[in-house]
Order: structure tokens, then C-alpha cells, then sequence
């Protein structure tokens, strides 16, 4: 009944130029459960004493099907699983969603409709980064300090999407031609006080690790991801604004109104992981920004077109590629129609799959304890990976 | 067994009676440690049941193993895919005696929403013995910590001896689970018959 | 950013010889994709990528579409001569288009923030193995996600360099999102089956259930 359990690492022989053995190489698989990794993630690494010398991530170990059941479902009835895919920022995922159901069939959305879907992509871009930073930070032994710090902020978002779409989590708020209902005078009085406050506790988290000896010494310097490498391989979002470039979606295609906002896209000069946990911060810290505006300039008015169709959908036989800047890049849904109430081919492009590519690349010569920091400040979530 | 009265009256001189099965799942029910095992949504929520908010650790659940070598609970919270169900036996055979499992969300309990699909494993209870499964897509913290109630309640009701006594004082019954291998279409075998039957549909 | 027509006058002197359509998309989105043939694929999209009006160097998407065999019926009107006098006659003629699997792929250009550009390539038919061509020494970002499309869809993608399966399992064997894919039977229980989860669910019921 018990057998023996396989061994998870092997033996390499190691050789000079010239063919001679002179030592040896450690081949570990590490995940898919590990202390570390953010979700069912394997790498199999190949180490020369503490170094890396090759790592090839393994994943499909969350892989749901999503597509397929996106094939075999109306559009309606997508949207709660579009909450599933990158499962810390369900509101940004379904605004993607319904955005390239928008593109498909023409509906336009009303201007209060507007407003609260931009409220409701930053409060998520907020919780998700203050969660990445206390995951980054426990990656780098910081048990748990900085995380229950997180975690009591988010919590108070969380409460806020709590009270207007029934769920903490997976909200399943946002319909095609608008929001599926509307926000109350006090959830925007609460939504300020919040924001209000935010900026008071970006400083008392970052008092905690900005400066800190440790963190400097452990990500400064490490997980250097040149441009032209970042370009070419499809990164996007905050690990590519680290690297310097300026290619932010809110401003390159200016989806939904954000063109009405005054904000600034932070770069970084040396794209490592320093430079990554400093982008995020001071993101944190524009999108406080944006709500503000968002919050004083909100108009009244209906948030749902009362003639738009829900159930029963049949766009025109067609296809769209709709995207947004969600908090972790560039997340599209590509979608076909062919007339009838399913998609005929449903894909979601996912960020966090894509700048995975270059992770073998950041982390060669690196010590094994660097690849762990260097995998959390790439911020991926499985959910979105696998599908 | 002792007068109550007797016992009561023992207690307020400061001395303590009890029977030792008493005694012995106390201990066992007020330190479960969890190991850490989010697999995908409902972890989230999990970190967030151990947080400053809903605080596991009142309940004892505070150190959150990384190793299954030193765990007694396994929280298998998110869905459990074909390609993963192996590495979960797996896992779970390495925990030593006694050792629990709660299937947290709808889909460690049957599959939940990606149900029909090719990879997606139809519950964690087809491969190994479930104690407390918890509802919910993904459940709240609350509802963890109610389930971590229920399996603290379970434990202390357990028999040392007899013929109901618990899995791990019986000197036949199982520990580890065989592994699942992966096939070419479907793991093989796709259930456990010893621990898994499909409930009789009566229509 | 030029339209379609425009970039395939000017890849008909950059890349002689490669056939290329521009095929319509009429819902409101309306992003009309290239459609390239094999051989000049990579050509086609290396000028994409190097050119200096279009610098294309963000390939954000690529995604497999399975099409099976189908019938596609279209009304002729014919002229028939019955009994001396002359009619006309509405004819449905059923053509079958036999099936391909296609890869699309989505580029945008970083540099000049403009985009997208969709192209596409076909494969001529959809034997599972099928035959493709691979953009990822072009565009690195390509390299997962072809692997996810061999893996799902069964499309070889000549010149990538490492083309494994990346979702499922090693030892798998089938090509899960194609449409004819069947799932493996694991309906023994169903609470509340309904449509064709309750046919696979009866399968497994006992004869006096079923009875």
C-alpha cells in the first residue's frame, strides 16, 4: 500500500569544456506545493551550488477549462467565471469582459456607469498591490508582518464591494451596457473617507520597507529585465513600466473615460525587483488620485440602458480582441460569434501567463533564494495562468 | 464516573479531575495545525480567515505548517485538477497520524462551477476520506472558522476505544491512500472504490 | 494606423509572392484580419515587425480556432423553362468547406502606441499534428502561448524551440479544446442533471432506476 515516494530531485553530473567531471549539478522540482510559491506553480531548477543554471516553470496545475466552458455558455452567463481567472481583482477581469462584448455589439454605456466602473478598477488595483507587497515581503521572510498589515486594508474593501454587489470577492458586478446596480450616496461617502485615509497608511507601510536594509539588499540589483527583452516578449504592466517603458493601456487606448483623469504612469530606470515594488507603490498613489477625481466629478443618472439585452444575447457574426490595463498588465478577451447566443471561440490573454516567459531569463546566475523574491515581484496569480 | 457535585466542589480548592479520553482530545482539538495548501480562490480567503480580521489563531489553527511532515489538518481549499490529485495524495500520505481533511468550497466537495470539464477533479472525497466539507464559491472566512468548530466538536466526541474509535488507533485500517497515475485520457483509476461510491440516485 | 488594405499594397512589393487576404468582420468592432499563407508567414511578419511606419513589436495575443467540416448553403436564383414558360427559381446549393484549424495573432507596436494588427494563418486540414509555422524567434512573447495552442489544439508550430505540452499532463493524449473533443465519462453522481449532462448521468444508473 505505501510505496516508496518518488524522489524530487536528481543528481546531474557536471563537466568543464573539456569533458572532465568537476562536480555536480542539483536538479529540484520545486512546487507544486511550496511555502513560497503564489499558487499550484512548479519550477524545475537546475543548481550549481546555490547558483541557477536553468528553470523551467511547470504549470496546468489549476487548469479549469475555461474556454471551453466560455463555448458551451451565453455571455451572460460568462461573467461569473471571468471573476474566477485572476481571483484578487474580479471587477477589473469583468470589465475586460463585458468591455469586448461592448466592442462586439455596439451598446454604449451611461456616464454614472462610467464613473462607478473606474471607482470600482482602482479601489481593485489598490487591494491587489497592497496584497502583492505582503506577499513580496513574506517572500523575503517577512512572516506575516507586512501582510497583516495588507490584509487589514483590504479588508475594508473588500467591505465596500461587499455592500454593493453581495460578495466579497468574485462580485460579478459589472453587465454588458453598464453596472448591475447602482451605488448609494453613503457607499461613495464611505469609498472618500477610505481614500481620504489610504494615503496615511502607503506612508506607514512604507516606513516599514522602503528604506528597509534587507529588502534593499535582496532586490536591488537582482532580476534585471533589460527593455528590448520585456518588449519582445509581451510583458505588460507594472513589470514593464519597471523596465521603462511607458506603455500603460488607461493611456495608450484610453478605454472607458480615463482620458477626463489627470494621472501619472511611473517608470523605472533599472528594472529590477526594486524598481518593480517602487512602480506598484507609487501606482498605489496615483490611483488614489484618479478616485478622488472620480468620486467629486460623478454624476446622476441611470447606471443600466432599461432596453439593453441581457439574456439571450445574439451579436452579429464577428470577432473583437477587447483589453484593459487590469493590475497585473494587459488582460484580453478575444472573442468570436457566429450569430448564435454562444461564443464560437472565447480566449482570454493572461497576463500573468505571459510574464512568466522571461522568468528563466531574470533569474539565471541568481542564488536560488533570489528566484523565490524574483517569482513574487512578477505577480502572477494562477487562476488567470492556468484558466 | 465522578459526582458532579464532588467535582465541582474539587475545582474551586484547584483540583482538576477528568478522564484521560478527555484530557487527550482537548489537547488534540485546541491545536490543530493547518497545513498550508490553497490550491486557488479559496485560499485567498483562507489567508484571509488567519488574518488580523477573522483571527484562526483563537482556535488554536494559528501556525500554518509549510511541511505535511509536521501538520495535522489539511485545508484543501480550490479546485482540485486531474493533473494535481496525485501530488494531493501524495501529500496527504506523508502527514502522520491523526490527521483531518476539510474540503473548503464547492470545488474540493464535488467540482463546483468548472465541473464539467476534462481536468477538473469531481471532489477530493474520490481519493481521500473528507471529515468536514464547507460550502460556498469561495466561503467566508466565517464559515471556515465554523468548520474548524465542527471538525474541534468531532474530535472531542471520539471513543479512545471501542470499535467506533478513530482511524488512527485501529491497527488495520489505512493511513495512506494510493496514488492516482495519469492516464491517457483521465487518471487511473478515477476513484478510490475503497473510500468512494457514487450515492444511489433514487428517482 | 493604415488600414489592412494598405499594408497588404505595400507587403506586395516588400514580400513578393505571399497570398494574402483581407477578410471581413462585420459587427461593429470591425477588425479585419490578414490571412497569410504558409510559406510567407514569417516573411509577411517580420516586416511587420521591422518596418518603420508600423514597428510592430508587441505581439499581445495568439490563439487557436478549431473550424470543422462544414456545409455552407447559399441560394441561387436560376432561370427554368417549364411546361414553354420561363421562371425563376430559388436553388440552395450545399458546398462543403473542408476544416482547418487557424492560428490568430494580435500585434500591437509599443513604440508608436498604435495597433492592432490581426493575422492569421491556416492549416490545410485538421489532422491532429497538422503543420504550422511559429513567429516566436520573431516575438518571444509568442513561446507559451504557442505551446498552450499545441497543447490544446494539436497544431505542430515548426520553429519553436521547445514545443511541449504546457496545460495538461505529459502522458495525455487529445487535443481538449478541438470541437470533437469527448470528455472523459466521470457523470457517476449528479444531483440535478439536466440536458446533456442527465443523458451522460443515465448511463450509469442502475437498470431499475433507468427502468
Amino acid at each position: 500500500m505505501a510505496e516508496a515516494p518518488a524522489k524530487n530531485y536528481e543528481i546531474l553530473p557536471k563537466v568543464s569544456e573539456a569533458g572532465e567531471p568537476i562536480g555536480e549539478l542539483l536538479e529540484i522540482s520545486m512546487g507544486p506545493h511550496h511555502p513560497s510559491t503564489h499558487g499550484v506553480f512548479r519550477m524545475d531548477v537546475v543548481l550549481d551550488g546555490e547558483k541557477v543554471v536553468k528553470l523551467k516553470p511547470v504549470f496546468g496545475y489549476l487548469h479549469r477549462n475555461h474556454e471551453k466552458i466560455g463555448e458551451n455558455i451565453s455571455y451572460l452567463a460568462s461573467i461569473p467565471y471571468t471573476d474566477r481567472l485572476d481571483y484578487l481583482c474580479s471587477m477589473t477581469n469583468n470589465w475586460a469582459y463585458v468591455l469586448s462584448v461592448e466592442k462586439l455589439t455596439g451598446l454604449g454605456v451611461p456616464e454614472r456607469a462610467e464613473y462607478i466602473r473606474v471607482i470600482m478598477a482602482e479601489l481593485t488595483r489598490l487591494q491587489n498591490h497592497t496584497c502583492l507587497v505582503g506577499f513580496f515581503a513574506q517572500d523575503m521572510g517577512a512572516l506575516g508582518t507586512p501582510l497583516m498589515y495588507a490584509f487589514r486594508e483590504r479588508e475594508k474593501i473588500l467591505d465596500l464591494f461587499e455592500s454593493v454587489s453581495g460578495a466579497r470577492m468574485m462580485c460579478n458586478y459589472m453587465r454588458f451596457g453598464g453596472v448591475r446596480c447602482d451605488v448609494t450616496s453613503e457607499w461613495l461617502a464611505q469609498t472618500k473617507e477610505l481614500v481620504d485615509g489610504y494615503n496615511k497608511f502607503l506612508d506607514e507601510f512604507e516606513a516599514l520597507l522602503t528604506a528597509n536594509e534587507i529588502l534593499l539588499a535582496r532586490t536591488q540589483g537582482v532580476g534585471v529585465l533589460p527593455r528590448e527583452l520585456a518588449v519582445n516578449a509581451g510583458i505588460t504592466g507594472p513589470m514593464l513600466r519597471a523596465a521603462g517603458v511607458n506603455y500603460d493601456l488607461r493611456k495608450v487606448d484610453k478605454y472607458g473615460i480615463y482620458s477626463r483623469f489627470d494621472f501619472k504612469v511611473p517608470l523605472g530606470e533599472h528594472g529590477d525587483i526594486y524598481d518593480r515594488y517602487m512602480v506598484r507603490v507609487l501606482e498605489m498613489r496615483e490611483s488614489l488620485k484618479i478616485l478622488q477625481q472620480a468620486l467629486r466629478d460623478i454624476p446622476s443618472g441611470p447606471v443600466m440602458d432599461p432596453k439593453a439585452k441581457l439574456r439571450g444575447l445574439r451579436p452579429k457574426a464577428g470577432e473583437v480582441y477587447g483589453r484593459i490595463e487590469s493590475p497585473k498588465g494587459e488582460l484580453g478577451f478575444y472573442l468570436i460569434s457566429d450569430g448564435s447566443p454562444n461564443p464560437y471561440r472565447y480566449r482570454v490573454r493572461p497576463p500573468s501567463f505571459i510574464n512568466l516567459t522571461i522568468l528563466e531569463d531574470m533569474c539565471l546566475g541568481h542564488r536560488i533564494s533570489d528566484a523565490v523574491v524574483i517569482l513574487g515581484s512578477v505577480d502572477i496569480v494562477l487562476g488567470e495562468v492556468d484558466r | 464516573m465522578i459526582d458532579e457535585g464532588l467535582r465541582s466542589e474539587l475545582q474551586k480548592q484547584g483540583v482538576y479531575t477528568t478522564t484521560l479520553e478527555e484530557l487527550y482530545n482537548w489537547g488534540r482539538a485546541n491545536s490543530v495545525w493547518p497545513l498550508t495548501f490553497g490550491l486557488a480562490c479559496c485560499a485567498i480567503e483562507m489567508i484571509a480567515a488567519s488574518m488580523s480580521r477573522f483571527d484562526l489563531a483563537r482556535f488554536g489553527a494559528e501556525v500554518f505548517r509549510p511541511s505535511p511532515r509536521q501538520a495535522d489538518l489539511m485545508i484543501v481549499a480550490g479546485t482540485v485538477t486531474k493533473k494535481m490529485a496525485p501530488l494531493v495524495v501524495r501529500l496527504y500520505n506523508q502527514m502522520p497520524e491523526p490527521k483531518y481533511v476539510i474540503a473548503m468550497g464547492a470545488c474540493a466537495i464535488s467540482g463546483g462551477p468548472f465541473k464539467q470539464g476534462y481536468n477538473v477533479l469531481k471532489g477530493i472525497d474520490r481519493y481521500l476520506p473528507v471529515d468536514v466539507m464547507i460550502p460556498g464559491c469561495p466561503p467566508r472566512p466565517e464559515a471556515l472558522i465554523h468548520a474548524i468548530m465542527t471538525l474541534q466538536e468531532k474530535i472531542l466526541k471520539q471513543k479512545l476505544t471501542g470499535p467506533d474509535r478513530p482511524r488512527h488507533l485501529k491497527a488495520d485500517a489505512p493511513s495512506e491512500f494510493p496514488v492516482p497515475a495519469y492516464g491517457e485520457h483521465d487518471l487511473e483509476p478515477p476513484n478510490n472504490p475503497a473510500i468512494w461510491q457514487p450515492p444511489a440516485t433514487k428517482r | 494606423m493604415e488600414p489592412p488594405e494598405q499594408i497588404k499594397a505595400r507587403l506586395a512589393t516588400a514580400v513578393p509572392g505571399a497570398k494574402i487576404d483581407v477578410l471581413p468582420n462585420d459587427c461593429p468592432a470591425g477588425e479585419r484580419s490578414l490571412l497569410v499563407d504558409a510559406a510567407h508567414v514569417f516573411a509577411v511578419a517580420k516586416f511587420l515587425r521591422d518596418d518603420p511606419q508600423l514597428r510592430l513589436d508587441f505581439c499581445s495575443n495568439v490563439t487557436g480556432v478549431d473550424w470543422p467540416d462544414t456545409v455552407i448553403k447559399s441560394k441561387v436564383k436560376k432561370t427554368v423553362v417549364v411546361e414553354g414558360v420561363e421562371s425563376q427559381v430559388e436553388e440552395t446549393i450545399e458546398t462543403l468547406r473542408s476544416g482547418y484549424l487557424e492560428v490568430v495573432y494580435h500585434v500591437y507596436s509599443m513604440e508608436l502606441k498604435q495597433g492592432p494588427v490581426v493575422l492569421r494563418q491556416r492549416t490545410a486540414n485538421r489532422d491532429p499534428g497538422a503543420p504550422a509555422v511559429s513567429l516566436t524567434p520573431l516575438w518571444r512573447a509568442c513561446e507559451f502561448q504557442e505551446r498552450e495552442v499545441y497543447d490544446l489544439y494539436g497544431i505542430r508550430l515548426e520553429g519553436h524551440p521547445d514545443l511541449r505540452r504546457i496545460l495538461m499532463w505529459d502522458e495525455f493524449k487529445g487535443f481538449p479544446m478541438r470541437r470533437d473533443y469527448v470528455a472523459p465519462d466521470d457523470y457517476e453522481y449528479e444531483p440535478t442533471p439536466h440536458d446533456e449532462v442527465l443523458a451522460e448521468a443515465k448511463k450509469h444508473y442502475s437498470p431499475e432506476v433507468k427502468a
